[in-house]
């Protein structure tokens, strides 16, 4: 595989939250780029700024919070001849309720949610709702875009795509509303699939039919997917390249081999010993990562995981933030992989 | 484990359990039909046991848990559980009051930690309340019973006046294990203790319900459907589908010889943390069968790609295929599963 | 290094009121999210000041409730602390009849050639402060032969500023009994429904829904109408009462219901259950505190429709009648279009009832904001 290009960059993103308890840095500085027709995968435990990096890309942060710094640059393919002609599209700068970002949003970039039924207006069908979007991003009339609502449905693997056009989406079980949500996620042929958490509401069993759904559209269209989940099973079988993050940072950035493999950020292998294993009897106790993760708005000096670590550098962690340190192929911000941090940066 | 089930070794013994909820429609309320969420259910636990209970949602697991509780009325069948003081006594049998006395020995954690607190209490109040409704201790005696579990399970004992507000979602499901344990009960439902916590502290809770278990000498009947938590922590595996029990077997059998096409199903797709592993995965077809109007004979024949004609017309019987195996398949003997 | 410490100390402080957070019980942090609400704040205040100028009215108001002077008509007069240049004792003037040549409508005009003295803690008209203390103990009166109308006086010369404080004792009371009336019925029938359920539950909800679906202000009217004239006041003052909770109670009991059958649900209600509670003591200690907030909430929030409802029916004649002063009764020498605009002050008292209904909502929203402290 060639290296293909950059299909939307990322650099120093941070989004942070005024709250009454205080700044919740919930993304704080975080870069990354994501390649088309890759998966990332995004990895970390509640509170990590998963889900808030995906809705700063989207620029649907909500109002509480605001970008500070950093920029996120939209590469945008010109898809008619095969050559790389790139537009440049600086999405940090445009308008959030602008006409620009709204074309990028639902046409050039698409989401998928945990839940459903927060995307889909519960008094629109199904059909409404796509043709809606295909209306708006396609310059499709009605008739059109009910067809091509249809055919994506049936891409989707909906045994019945005409029924389901007409139905409400409450009318559906999860499975098939969440099955809807990424039709209409595709129905404009977008460039990039953010999913968040898409089949954490959902059974194995459906969670297993969405996640192959996934695998084969992706195969398909050629969409790169950043892939945000909890689940260290799901990204292992999902992504191309993890980052993990914890409270709004990067703690590694590695390919899925080398992350499962090889982990570097003692927050990785730590999390990596504590899941119990359905392939594999693990004696006695899990390996558990002490204390807890601590409030957003208080979160500790120096490395944020250093209060729970268990390889921690007393007089070094718990003062400088790591940065990030090449490790083999991996990306590790940890001050184990960084031999003299202190002598270059001491603070005043 | 490998003796046989009996009246000395047992701690619960489910017969034949079932639920059906009417379904009510019109201005008068008129029984329209019935929801069979559970639907003849066998099940048994030996002393000191783990028995991983696991299915998808809506197969009736969490029914069948708080059926044992009592807190959701069986429609028939017996739950019969042994208890330390009064011997054997059938659950379904006794009315509200009756099971009072029981109430002390059989004791559940509940799977949302922060709906399963009432905020409105200190922690001092909620632990104590199974003492305190039974008249078990009362003043210096309770707060140092409470005290002592909290110390148990993780908890500073002078975190006793706060309210449940002060606390994270792991260390409110230590609040709720210490309520659950501080009447000294012999057997726990545990109904998807860790599915509502983090990745990182679901591991906590795990190894507290393990040392605990060992330390209290404790019978769990753990309602989950993570199959990697249930494979953890469990000795022996049952697995519902819409209301049925279709397999039950150790956790050894169960894992590595599911002789059920569910089980197998279900096994095949869990993601595995392991980027090397080619996926084996079988998709099911279609979705779960609705309870309120199941398909003739085997409920899981339209999605069972073993599925022959017997298995559309008659319903299979939980048979015991191998010791302490069984299995609600027509075809259980014949086919030859994966397992992981 | 400066940086390094500021934030530790900041730390230790918010570690201290994290504490207090933690201990903190629901009332508390209701209250606490309850008095960063400024405008329930400023609600409350209003509120404050109405109640204690009603249950201090007669020892406000200069003049008894029907006392007429020969002044009718006399728009508000203000008093005054300065004369020729230097502050005095406050002093009002006095007043000087003007009959308009073309219309021969008489107008009162401060007279400056007559002053009068404002006297302070004077011995006036007596009555029973609290209802039971015998007393002719006033706050402020005005020299023999002198006159303050602070909010003016109407055709038979009574001082609007008092009789709008003693209407308040009557005004204020009618929406804070008709409230607990309500309140009673509505917990008790709202609870029956809710925790028996079943064919109780299906009778109470049908009354409901009938009681709810009649048309509010003609029963009211039909009611009042019914009560005989001969009936003194106080009888009259229960039954208007009586007839405006008839409705009142249903909202309460459909609350107290929801409710019921919400938390019923509630693990921890199933927690409570399954750790050998009573039924008894389910309902006691886990139930209604879990919904105490929201019945406080929607009491407040119904007030000011009691208090609108009596205004209403004395309004129109039918509710309660003079001598006995409430906001409405007052009100009902306003419905002339004319004499309004002539005298436009006979308005007060429906002012004070707009700012009355807006306090008790301001105060309603901010409880409702804060009666559920654990939803952030």
């Amino acid at each position: 595989m060639t290296n293909p290009e950059p299909l939307i960059e990322v650099q120093g993103l941070k989004t942070f939250f005024k709250v009454r308890e205080g700044l919740v840095r919930a993304v704080n500085g975080v870069s990354f780029s994501i390649k088309s027709g890759q998966t990332l995968g995004v990895v970390g435990e509640s509170g990590c700024g998963k889900s808030i990096t995906a809705q700063s890309i989207m620029r649907l942060v909500e109002p509480a919070g605001k970008i500070v710094e950093g920029k996120i640059t939209y590469y945008r393919m010109d898809s008619h001849n095969n050559r790389t002609s790139a537009e440049v599209v600086d999405i940090t700068s445009l308008n959030p309720r602008g006409p620009e970002i709204r074309h990028i949003r639902g046409g050039e970039i698409a989401m998928v949610f945990q839940d459903p039924m927060t995307s889909f207006s519960p008094v629109h069908t199904i059909g409404d709702q796509i043709s809606e979007a295909l209306m708006l991003h396609q310059n499709m009339n009605k008739k059109e875009a009910l067809e091509r609502a249809a055919e994506t449905l049936h891409k989707v693997g909906m045994p019945k795509p005409y029924r389901v056009l007409t139905s409400f989406p409450h009318q559906l079980s999860g499975g098939m509303r969440q099955r809807s949500m990424i039709a209409m996620a595709l129905s404009c042929n977008p460039s990039l699939l953010i999913a968040d958490e898409p089949t954490t509401a959902l059974d194995v069993t459906t969670e297993a039919q969405i996640l192959e759904l996934m695998k084969k559209l992706q195969g398909s269209l050629g969409m790169a997917i950043m892939y945000i989940t909890h689940n260290l099973g799901v990204v292992a079988e999902m992504a191309d390249e993890i980052i993990v993050m914890y409270l709004g940072k990067i703690v590694e950035h590695a390919s899925v081999v080398d992350l499962f493999e090889n982990p570097k950020h003692p927050y990785t292998r730590a999390l990596l010993r504590s899941i119990p294993r359905v392939d594999k009897d693990i004696d006695e106790r899990l390996e558990s990562i002490t204390g807890m993760v601590p409030d957003p708005y208080s979160v500790p000096h120096g490395c944020p995981f250093h209060p729970r670590c268990p390889s921690l550098i007393p007089g070094i962690c718990d003062v400088i933030e790591p940065d990030g340190v090449r490790v083999d192929d991996s990306q590790v911000y940890c001050h184990l992989y960084n031999p003299e941090p202190a002598a270059v940066r001491q603070p005043l | 484990m490998s003796d046989q089930p009996n009246e000395d070794n047992l701690i619960l013994d489910i017969k034949d359990l079932r639920k059906h909820f009417p379904i009510r429609a019109g201005i008068f309320s008129a029984v329209k039909g019935k929801v069979k969420a559970v639907d003849g259910v066998n099940l048994y636990l030996r002393k000191g046991e783990v028995l991983g209970l696991v299915g998808e949602s809506g197969c009736g697991k969490t029914t069948t848990g708080r059926m044992v509780m009592r807190v959701i009325e069986p429609t028939t069948g017996t739950i019969r559980f042994k208890d330390r003081e009064r011997g054997w006594v059938d659950l379904a049998s006794l009315d509200r009051r009756e099971m009072l006395p029981y109430r002390k020995n059989i004791q559940m954690i509940f799977q949302d930690p922060y709906a399963s607190l009432d905020p409105r209490m200190t922690i001092l109040r909620i632990i104590s309340e199974p003492l305190t409704s039974n008249n078990l201790a009362r003043g210096k005696e309770l707060e140092e019973r409470v005290a002592s579990i909290m110390e148990v399970v993780g908890l500073r004992p002078e975190y006793m006046s706060r309210y449940p507000h002060a606390f994270s979602g792991g260390q409110r499901q230590r609040i709720g294990i210490a309520r659950a344990l501080v009447s000294g009960p012999q057997l726990v439902v545990a109904d998807e203790p860790v599915s509502a916590l983090d990745v990182s502290i679901q591991a906590q809770i795990l190894n507290l319900l393990q040392d605990l278990q060992k330390k209290f000498d404790l019978t769990y009947l753990f309602v989950a459907h993570d199959l990697s938590v249930v494979r953890h922590i469990s000795d022996r595996v049952a697995v519902m589908y819409v209301g049925k029990l279709v397999e039950s077997a150790s956790k050894k059998e169960l894992f590595h010889a599911p002789r059920h096409p569910y089980t197998e199903a279900l096994l095949s797709a869990v993601p595995r943390p392991d980027p090397h592993h080619k996926s084996t995965r079988i998709i099911l077809p279609g979705e779960v069968a609705d309870p309120a109007n199941p398909p003739p004979g085997c409920y899981f024949h339209p999605r069972c790609r073993f599925a022959i004609d017997i298995c559309k017309q008659e319903e299979p019987i939980l048979e015991e295929i191998c010791p302490e195996h069984f299995v609600a398949c027509h075809r259980a003997k014949e086919l030859s599963l994966q397992g992981v | 290094m400066s940086e390094l410490a500021s934030p530790m100390i900041g730390g230790r402080r918010k570690l201290t009121q994290a504490e207090k957070f933690y201990a903190a019980s629901q009332w508390q942090l209701i209250r606490w999210k309850f008095f960063r609400h400024k405008l329930a704040m400023v609600g409350m205040v209003i509120l404050v000041i109405l109640y204690l100028g009603a249950i201090f009215a007669p020892f406000i108001s200069p003049y008894a409730n029907l006392y007429k002077s020969e002044v009718v008509y006399s728009p508000p007069q203000g008093f005054n602390i300065i004369r020729d240049g230097k502050l005095v004792a406050p002093y009002v003037y006095g007043s000087k009849m003007e009959v308009d040549p073309d219309t021969y409508i008489r107008t009162y005009k401060p007279d400056p050639s007559k002053i009068y003295k404002l006297l302070f803690f004077t011995h006036g008209w007596e009555y029973n402060l609290f209802g039971f203390i015998p007393t002719d103990l006033h706050l402020f009166s005005v020299e023999k032969g002198g006159h303050l109308f602070l909010l003016g006086s109407d055709d038979l010369g009574h001082d609007l500023f008092s009789r709008v404080l003693q209407a308040s004792q009557i005004s204020l009371s009618i929406g804070l009994v008709g409230v607990f009336l309500s309140f009673v019925l509505g917990c008790i029938l709202g609870g029956l429904s809710g925790y028996y359920g079943g064919t109780l539950d299906t009778i109470i909800q049908r009354v409901i829904e009938f009681l709810i679906s009649l048309p509010t202000l003609p029963v009211w009217m039909a009611l009042s109408a019914a009560v005989p004239q001969e009936w003194d006041q106080i009888r009259v003052y229960i039954i208007i009462t009586v007839i405006l909770s008839l409705q009142g109670w249903c909202g309460l009991a459909r609350v107290v219901r929801g409710k019921l059958l919400e938390l019923r649900e509630e693990d921890y209600v199933v927690a409570a259950q399954v750790a050998g509670t009573s039924d008894w003591n389910i309902i006691t200690q886990h139930l209604l505190p879990g919904f105490a907030s929201y019945l406080i909430v929607s009491i407040t929030l119904s007030i000011p429709g009691m208090i609108l409802g009596e205004t209403a029916l004395s309004f129109i004649g039918l509710g309660l009648r003079p001598p006995t002063v409430s906001w409405g009764v007052l009100l009902q020498q306003a419905q002339n279009v004319r004499t309004i605009t002539i005298n436009p002050w006979l308005l007060t008292p429906a002012l004070i009832v707009i700012i009355t209904v807006l306090a008790f909502n301001f105060v309603g929203d901010g409880l409702r904001d804060a009666a559920d402290p654990y939803v952030i």
